[in-house]
């Protein structure tokens, strides 16, 4: 009890102080897992959109390896990336193993599936005569995506919100393209894992604190969007 | 009057789903001005065909016309879709302010906030819901809502306003108010509107023309008049309320276009030109069917009276629809009142009196 005690005291110490390593670590994390997260909206929202309002053969095969994709293992994501960035892999000649790049690649690939799973869901349970209207309201066919996103709008945060809490938590790629390196490619996982082995467990308790802290947020927000009125 | 151009043509219109043929029609016009109902039953091709008027629906084959040009690529498509509106079935808002809802088709077209506003307020104050304005669509009642889409529509001004079962999804006085909404707002702006409907009471009420619609295929087209009174075959007949059907044949012919019929053992007084023996077919509306209970010397003498006697006593919407056996079946709607006032029974014995007017023959297809 003692030892979890003094963790807390010292944890708070480092967080009110802003210690600058923990504010570093904390910022990286952000950082990488925000862009991560932004490429997967970006990827995951149009895929999921397009999917979502085209038929064509093999649909339902696509659609079952998106969601399968939703679950993708992390450490599996983790070796594929190291595989392709080593120095002998196809895109080794890029040299971003073991960089904050490659930790942000990493974290888009597990998240692209997860937004575009969420934007398929989101995207079908509009009625389906809102396309036909929108037609017949005069939208060309920009301007009817662009209405039928807006529509889908609380869902999507959903995936913006489940995007970026899998990947700011997650820390198997992280560790394994990313390296953990101090000061360069340490992010809150990746570091709390290090201080707890090294049994520094008042820094692990304090970066558990953001990140459950973060956890929090994100799952209050997705509460709130949840919880509001959907149009008729 | 002079005979008004067609707004939009329709030629070969052919709609086929998972090969099947779900509508094919030669040829189908809509004037500029007035109401257009399409009407017929579940599967008759009537919402399939205001969808591919509308544009809103690949046609397998055919062409549409409008205002004389073929619309027949992508910006001569998107150019008449916004020229025209569509109102659902379904209201289907965007999930934002009434005010914004109804402004949305001319966001779209690109008008400036200002202009848009000011419209989007014309059309909810002419749709009775100006108070609406600043409510979220999604915490709107059915009526509401349906009537804010129909301001949606108007406000873009349409040259031809499409309405797909728009009343299905209401209750009786929500209904009744947007109809009497529509019949005024219609000829107030100068609107042409097409209506695909079930409901042969709200084809009638809205629009002067009637277009029914039978397996993809177009039944008959007139005047309401034309078709309520003078279906072109079985089909239209049953579909437009024609319950009591006869089959029998001309007897004879007298002056001033009276034949009289065969049917079964009696005779019936009809207005026709039909040739002697042609087999034929009577429509009778049982409105126009009148009963009484007066004692069987008075009246005997007259055409089209017979005595009957009453199978069944239902009720039927406002009316009770009475079933009799005068040798043939009649059906006869009365009120309530005069089913009270008569003391009808079933088994009772009645007299049955219709005009020779109010039957419409035709020839029947062999």
């Amino acid at each position: 009890m003692e030892l979890i005690l003094q963790g807390f005291l010292k944890a708070i110490e480092l967080l009110v102080s802003l210690d600058p390593e923990v504010l570093g670590i904390t910022l990286l994390s952000l950082r990488v897992s925000g862009t991560a997260t932004l490429i997967s909206l970006f990827l995951g929202i149009s895929t999921g959109t397009a999917v979502a309002l085209t038929r064509f053969p093999g649909r339902k095969f696509v659609v079952s390896l998106i969601n399968t994709g939703m679950g993708l293992p992390p450490v599996v994501v983790g070796l594929f990336v190291t595989i392709f960035l080593w120095r002998n892999g196809p895109f080794g000649f890029l040299e971003i193993l073991y960089t904050p790049m490659a930790i942000i690649l990493a974290q888009a690939v597990i998240a692209t599936p997860i937004v575009t799973g969420i934007t398929l869901a989101a995207m079908q349970n509009l009625p389906p005569n809102l396309r036909l209207q929108i037609l017949a309201l005069g939208a060309t066919r920009m301007q009817m995506l662009w209405l039928l996103i807006r529509e889908a709008r609380l869902p999507l945060l959903a995936a913006v919100m489940a995007g970026f809490g899998g990947v700011i938590s997650e820390v198997g790629a992280s560790i394994m393209v990313g390296g953990n390196i101090k000061g360069y490619s340490r992010v809150l996982t990746t570091a709390t894992v290090m201080e707890t082995g090294r049994g520094n467990f008042d820094t692990a308790i304090a970066l558990s604190i953001i990140l459950l802290f973060l956890a929090y947020m994100i799952n209050y927000l997705l509460t709130r969007i949840q919880q509001r009125e959907r149009p008729r | 009057m002079t005979m008004s151009a067609p707004i939009l043509q329709g030629k070969r219109l052919v709609v086929k789903r998972g090969g099947i043929t779900v509508l094919d029609i030669p040829d189908f016009e809509i004037k500029k001005g007035g109401v257009l109902s399409l009407i017929g039953p579940n599967g008759s091709g009537k919402s399939t065909l205001l969808l591919t008027l509308s544009c809103l629906l690949k046609l397998s084959r055919g062409t549409l016309i409008f205002n004389g040009r073929e619309i027949n690529n992508r910006q001569s498509e998107l150019d008449y879709r916004r020229k025209i509106a569509v109102v659902f079935q379904d209201p289907l808002l965007f999930d934002t302010t009434v005010l914004e809802n109804v402004a949305s088709g001319l966001k779209i077209r690109g008008v400036d906030k200002r202009e848009r506003t000011r419209i989007a307020e014309e059309y909810l104050e002419r749709m009775g819901i100006p108070h609406l304005a600043k409510r979220s669509a999604c915490k709107l009642s059915g009526g509401e809502a349906q009537r804010t889409s129909i301001a949606r529509a108007f406000a873009i001004r349409p040259a031809i306003l499409f309405l797909d079962e728009p009343f299905s999804a209401l209750d009786p006085p929500t209904h009744e108010g947007l109809i009497s909404d529509l019949n005024r707002l219609l000829p107030e702006t100068d609107t042409t509107a097409v209506m695909a409907t079930h409901d042969q009471m709200d084809a009638l009420r809205l629009s002067d023309r009637i277009a029914v619609l039978q397996q993809g295929k177009v039944a008959q087209t007139g005047s309401a008049d034309m078709v309520m009174n003078h279906p072109i075959n079985e089909f239209v007949a049953s579909f437009v309320g024609m319950d009591t059907v006869l089959t029998g044949t001309v007897r004879e012919i007298l002056e001033g276009d009276r034949m009289i019929l065969a049917v079964g053992k009696r005779e019936i007084e009809a207005v026709g030109d039909l040739p002697k023996g042609e087999g034929v077919l009577c429509f009778v509306r049982p409105e126009n069917v009148i009963l009484s209970t007066d004692s069987p010397e008075e009246h005997s003498s007259a055409r089209n009276t017979f005595s009957g006697r009453i199978v069944r006593i239902a009720p039927h919407g406002l009316f009770y629809r009475v079933d009799l056996n005068c040798g043939f079946d009649l059906i006869s709607y009365i009120t309530r009142t005069s089913l009270d006032s008569m003391g009808l029974r079933e088994g009772q014995t009645v007299k049955a009196f219709f005009k020779a007017t109010a039957i419409h023959v035709i020839k029947k297809s062999s």
